[in-house]
């Protein structure tokens, strides 16, 4: 059985007469499998990760999400998260006053309400918070400083591997968590989504830059063009688009290739 | 397809938890106002010559007053002449013992820890010492041995009247005069209770002081007094609380409160005001005038006024602080909340008279359906005030479109080595903000809740503990309600 299957989904801006971005999106991905989506400014990558995530500023207007059995476009946002899905975001959002340790606790807690267990006590999430900011080497007084307030953009960034380490997610969207980030940080930040890799679970990496993919290998490599994805290959086809960029896929899909 | 704006519009159909009638037997004043019944309320209270006196120079000047009609409120003719100025639960009793128990069950009811003893069984909870006022008197006060002790006064303010007439007559009217402002004027006339609170030179008080009011009677208007004196050098927290029935009627309540803060002393004032605010389309409610002052009047004294403010159709309330001792310093947290139909006029003043004194202000105002809040402040520095400061901080965080923030400082600097600052910032609750929670698994409700809260953090902090906590319950429930 597939993990996560979309067929043909179609999703426009929830405005009135809004855009439509998504243009029948088909991709079926394994538990187990890392795919990558790649694509140029405006092709609805980061789109599809947040359509998926079930973000109300889209609507879908067409199409099937079936994950882990269930009808995915039937959830809300937070049950989707509560069922496994996590957004890594690539504009991560600031809670002023709100202690990075609250929000986490916060979330941690939805989830296990949602699966019938008791909340977390305090030493043991105290205990997987450290192991998680020791995995990306976070300083422990990020726990006491407000959600994202007056983080630097790579802080963010890493912020949202280390709450996606500890919401321990089935279904993983990194959605371009490499923008922003030098090479160091880059390293650990891909540490931190390896970690996640397991027979049972799918991670789905949004990004701009063959870059990321050094570090965390996909199996699939998708290229996405005007809300559709257009062409899919291995890893070496993100290679293939550095060297070449996406022209060349462009006048394919033009040539009806 | 909802967006963040109509899933807040959805929320907060919340009834009123505190909307209970008590059916406790009454002693009334016939409705009005006149010469008669501020003389029935003062003999009611075997009250000495002199409060009479002072009440009835009060009267005769307020006939002479107009409301006041400056503030961004509004409301329908008050007809003053309908209101009840005076209503007991009968008959008073002298110790707790003897309390009505109906009324003990309504402090039961409200969570107030009236009886001592419940108040010592709650270990992880410091002590608290309650003065409760029930419609127009005061019914209990607890700890009033331990606090003997050390020389420290709490009771209701009749008693003090009666037992501290020396200390009344000097400090009452001292800071607030009876002619004052419209409110406040009608208050020195037909006050019928409050707290009275005196801290001996060098105490410090070793409990929370606490006063819970509830307005129960229909049609009637509560008019408390509270004085706070701090001697040199001492120091005491106090808290009030506050809470009335669902009424359909708008009921009045004009209290005063005057602090005295004498050289080195300090006087911490916390207030978490939960009167009913009237239903959905703004019907009934609570009209709250409160004229609270506070003079810093030795050298280095200090007062902090911290104030959540949730209930009320109406507030019209400005916490100030006269800073006359040289160094002395003044601080105002304010959050103020409004939803549905309720209308928030509040902020401070801070006059600046004395060398090198400080000022902060912290306002936190949110708006919700249709509310309407509205910061007004004054920083005044005065020519003699040299070396002064002041920092204002006004924050302001609208749920929905369809009610209003409003900011209206008046900074006066009469000096140049002084300096005033002032922030501003309007936000709303963002779509992004609400889906970044939601995202992780966290509901709207708690979502909305955590971010309101995180907004009135540096208020929060400023109040005790426990308090901090009610306020952010009280806070969450105030938004809160119907969604899932």
């Amino acid at each position: 059985m597939r993990f996560l299957e979309i067929e043909n989904l179609h999703a426009r801006v929830a405005v009135p007469g809004g855009r439509e971005i998504l243009k029948g999106v088909n991709l079926s991905i394994k538990a187990g499998e890392v795919h990558a989506i790649m694509g140029k400014n405006g092709s609805g990558k980061s789109t599809l990760a947040q359509v998926l995530a079930g973000r109300e500023t889209y609507e879908v207007t067409e199409g099937t999400v079936a994950y882990n059995g269930k009808d995915l476009l039937e959830l809300s946002a937070e049950e989707r998260a509560r069922e496994g899905v996590f957004l890594a975001f690539q504009y991560p959002v600031e809670i002023p006053g709100v202690s990075t340790s609250y929000f986490l606790k916060a979330a941690v807690n939805a989830v296990r309400k949602h699966h019938g267990q008791p909340e977390i006590d305090t030493v043991s999430f105290i205990k997987l918070v450290k192991e998680k900011m020791a995995l990306l080497k976070m300083d422990q007084s990020f726990m006491n400083r407000a959600v994202n307030e007056g983080f630097s953009g790579g802080e963010k960034k890493r912020n949202e591997i280390f709450q996606m380490a500890v919401c321990d997610p089935r279904l993983a969207l990194m959605d371009e968590t490499d923008s922003g980030l030098d090479i160091d940080a880059l390293k650990i930040v891909s540490q931190g989504a390896n970690s996640l890799r397991g027979p049972d679970r799918a991670i789905l990496v949004v990004t701009h830059y063959q870059r990321l993919l050094n570090y965390i290998e996909p199996d699939f490599v998708h290229v996405m063009m005007d809300g559709r994805i257009v062409k899919t290959g291995d890893k070496n086809l993100a290679m293939e688009l550095e060297e070449r960029g996406y022209d060349w896929i462009e006048r394919q899909v033009a040539a009806g290739v | 397809m909802p967006t963040a704006e109509t899933e807040i519009e959805t929320l907060a159909n919340r009834e009123y938890k505190w909307g209970f009638i008590s059916d406790i037997e009454a002693d009334e004043a016939p409705p009005g106002l006149n010469e008669e019944v501020i003389r029935f309320i003062s003999h009611k209270k075997s009250e000495p010559a002199w409060m009479l006196e002072w009440r009835l120079r009060a009267y005769r000047h307020w006939l002479t007053m107009a409301e006041p009609h400056w503030a961004m409120v509004h409301h329908p003719t008050i007809d003053y002449q309908k209101t009840i100025y005076y209503s007991a639960p009968k008959p008073k009793k002298k110790s707790l013992d003897e309390v009505d128990p109906e009324l003990l069950k309504v402090y039961e009811k409200l969570g107030v820890p009236v009886s001592e003893r419940n108040a010592l069984l709650g270990v992880e909870q410091p002590a608290v010492a309650v003065d409760a006022v029930f419609d127009s008197v005061s019914v209990a006060t607890t700890f009033k041995k331990t606090l003997g002790e050390k020389g420290i006064i709490f009771c209701s303010f009749s008693e003090a009247v009666k037992e501290h007439p020396d200390l009344v007559q000097k400090y009452m009217g001292s800071v607030v005069p009876y002619s004052d402002n419209y409110f406040a004027t009608l208050n020195s006339a037909v006050f019928t209770d409050g707290s009275f609170c005196y801290i001996p030179k060098g105490v410090k008080c070793p409990m929370e002081l606490s006063t819970y009011f509830r307005i129960n009677a229909r049609n009637t208007g509560q008019f408390e007094r509270t004085l706070i004196i701090a001697e040199d050098g001492a120091s005491v927290s106090y808290l009030e609380g506050c809470t009335a029935p669902m009424r359909d009627e708008n009921q009045l309540h004009a209290a005063v409160v005057e602090l005295v803060a004498l050289e080195n002393a300090s006087i911490k004032y916390s207030t978490v005001q939960n009167w009913y605010p009237g239903d959905k389309e703004g019907r009934g409610g609570i009209y709250n005038f409160v004229t609270k002052r506070g003079a810093c009047r030795g050298r280095a004294s200090k007062i902090s006024w911290t104030q959540v403010e949730t209930g009320s159709a109406i507030t019209w309330k400005y916490p100030s602080c006269i800073l006359q001792g040289d160094d002395s310093i003044g601080e105002f947290y304010s959050v103020a909340l409004t939803n549905h139909r309720q209308q928030a006029d509040t902020g401070t003043k801070m006059i600046h008279i004395g060398k090198n004194t400080r000022s902060t202000i912290v306002s936190k105002g949110i708006s919700a359906g249709f509310g309407q809040n509205c910061y007004r402040g004054l920083v005044k520095i005065l020519k003699g005030a040299s070396n002064s400061r002041n920092y204002t901080q006004c924050d302001s965080l609208l749920l929905g479109d369809k009610c209003g923030a409003h900011t209206i400082p008046y900074i006066e600097v009469r000096n140049t080595t002084s300096r005033a600052e002032h922030e501003a910032s309007t936000s709303k609750i963002g779509e992004d903000q609400l889906f970044y929670c939601k995202s992780r698994g966290i509901s709207l409700e708690d979502a909305i809740s955590m971010i309101v809260s995180g907004f009135c953090k540096e208020v929060f902090r400023e109040l005790p503990m426990e308090f901090a906590v009610e306020a952010q319950k009280l806070l969450g429930v105030s938004l809160e309600g119907s969604v899932g």
